[in-house]
């Protein structure tokens, strides 16, 4: 780093970055208190490592694999080009490590790569992983108190570190195929994170079955109450205290984006249009705001929904929220949030689907709702600074969310849940989910405290007290 | 002897290149990595059809679970 502001710039999109990991990670706390408190007492503990083991094995999947799939799968491949070449994100790459930028030791690595992606690498490949983290963790809740932790950590690998980066590639980079041929436009990740995590969901539950005694023999759905409802409060509001990072890793801090001469320096999306941190800000929070209060009248105050709708409320809005005036912002939460709300009744009514979260409707439903939405208020907008590239269009939009949704989310939950199933890895067994699946430990914990407290008794007695 | 590239921090610093040890192994460190996921993923499979083998074995009684039940219906949430 030659001059000031090439260094300013630099290091401050690498301190940028790094602070929405930690941001973001609250996301991951959040999801898993939320899950430990919908879950009941019997199922605490394997609840809680389900979720939380997500973090390593998507974490070194997508340090294999999946940085290198956002950064080589743009075209497809082979829907409109070749893989590209992505010689910083591949595993052996020496620019995957601590480096200063000086002279590439590997071939295929430029000067410039080099200088570059030795500052940004890791931090923009941490971001990425935490969004992979919350589609996996946005999985996890659906399928609680019933599936195998070795099934679910599969399937936590193939939404964190494929799936989503491969819908990231299409539909959420600069060069993305999607964006390029239907002008797709989805700045803060209605569908490529929430449509998709929900779809997956879905291809999972209709495998999956509901827990046992959700439904009644006439097909009526019954109440499986909550462990902790103040620990599912504190857990929402993590999430959406994480989400505040999650929307500032969707852009760019700081780029000259002066086409020709001159230059202009902002932040920009995921796409290098030009936006500021103030309309996000202003929009995040008059979408929470008329998620809540949707939520709150749909639900009749039920504080689950109404929690659950704030977040909805915010993904039925993030796809255009970089563009959106506040108050449609707002009321395109509170649509969502209405559609949501009623898909999720109707769905469980009819196919006797059991989403234990609600995560299918507050992500999937709501995700893909927010895609299809910004296609009709945004028509016409450019997807991209490249004049060349479709412009937004409904039909676009709604072929992005039925790819997001449907293609890349329910459709590979679906066969490799059935394959796991087939292979009976996929469901615990009927006694054990009767009985909880921390029976063992709980007994243990039993027979422990029972030798501890004989122990103390007798040396109680030893000394005289009785 | 060193097990990296850099001796010390006085010549040019844009210079400097990749600055952990064993530089040139890196495919070495990958396929260890990748044993490592699989083996830990195979390692859980088996250990975790065993616990629930012994689960059953061990642990599932019509008194267990009646006492499971007892709670449930005692104490459905902690308000």
């Amino acid at each position: 780093m030659a001059n000031e502001l090439t260094a300013l710039s630099t290091i401050f999109t690498e301190f940028y970055y790094w602070v929405t990991v930690v941001f973001m990670f609250l996301i991951h706390v959040g999801f898993c208190i939320y899950e430990v408190g919908v879950s009941r007492r019997k199922n605490h503990m394997h609840t809680l490592m389900k979720n939380t083991m997500i973090v390593p094995l998507v974490t070194v999947t997508f340090y294999l694999f999946g940085w290198w799939i956002y950064s080589a799968f743009p075209n497809g491949p082979f829907i409109i080009g070749d893989l590209v070449e992505a010689p910083w994100a591949t595993p052996w790459s020496e620019l995957m490590g601590s480096h200063m930028g000086g002279v590439p030791a590997s071939a295929g690595l430029t000067a410039d790569d080099t200088a570059s992606w030795a500052r940004l690498n890791g931090v923009l490949w941490a971001a990425f992983l935490l969004f992979s983290w919350t589609a996996a963790s946005i999985v996890s809740g659906a399928c609680i108190e019933r599936i195998r932790s070795n099934a679910f950590w599969i399937l936590a690998v193939l939404i964190g570190s494929v799936m989503w980066i491969i819908d990231a590639a299409w539909g959420w980079h600069p060069q993305g195929w999607m964006v390029q041929i239907l002008g797709y436009h989805d700045a803060y990740a209605s569908g490529v994170i929430h449509a998709i995590a929900g779809g997956f969901a879905l291809g999972i539950l209709v495998v999956l079955g509901p827990r046992i005694g959700r439904f009644r023999e006439d097909g009526s759905p019954r109440v499986i109450p909550q462990h902790n409802p103040w620990l599912t409060t504190v857990g929402l509001f993590l999430i959406y205290t994480g989400f505040w990072g999650f929307y500032a890793a969707c852009n760019i801090p700081i780029l000259d984006v002066q086409q020709g001469d001159g230059i202009f320096f902002s932040a920009t999306n995921i796409y290098l249009v030009p936006t500021t941190l103030s309309a996000i800000t202003f929009n995040f929070l008059m979408s929470l705001a008329g998620g809540l209060m949707a939520g709150y009248i749909v639900s009749k105050g039920d504080a689950f929904w109404t929690y659950s709708s704030g977040l909805a409320g915010i993904i039925a809005a993030s796809a255009g929220n970089d563009l959106y005036h506040p108050i449609q912002a707002m009321f395109i939460a509170a649509a969502g949030v209405v559609f949501m709300y009623k898909m999720h009744h109707w769905v469980e009514q009819k196919f006797k689907i059991d989403d234990a979260v609600g995560a299918v409707a507050v992500h999937g439903y709501a995700g893909f709702f927010g895609v299809c939405i910004a296609g009709f208020v945004l028509w016409g907008y450019p997807s991209s600074p490249n004049p060349e590239y479709a412009v937004i269009t409904p039909w676009g939009q709604i072929a992005g969310a039925i790819i997001m949704f449907w293609v890349l989310g329910f459709a590979p939950a679906f066969l490799v849940a059935k394959l796991l199933a087939k292979l009976n890895m996929l469901r615990i067994p009927m006694e054990i989910e009767l009985v909880g699946l921390d029976v063992a430990l709980e007994i243990k914990a039993e027979i422990a405290a029972k030798d501890l407290i004989g122990a103390e008794r007798e040396k109680a007695a030893a000394i005289g007290i009785d | 002897m060193s097990t990296g590239n850099i001796q010390d921090f006085l010549g040019n610093i844009a210079e400097i290149g990749p600055m952990y040890p064993f530089v040139g192994w890196e495919w070495l460190f990958t396929l260890l990595c990748f044993v490592f996921w699989i083996g830990w993923h195979s390692w859980q499979i088996r250990h975790e059809s065993r616990e629930f083998r012994e689960e059953a074995e061990n642990y599932i009684s019509k008194e267990i679970l009646e006492r499971v039940s007892d709670r449930e219906a005692a104490d459905p949430d902690v308000h």
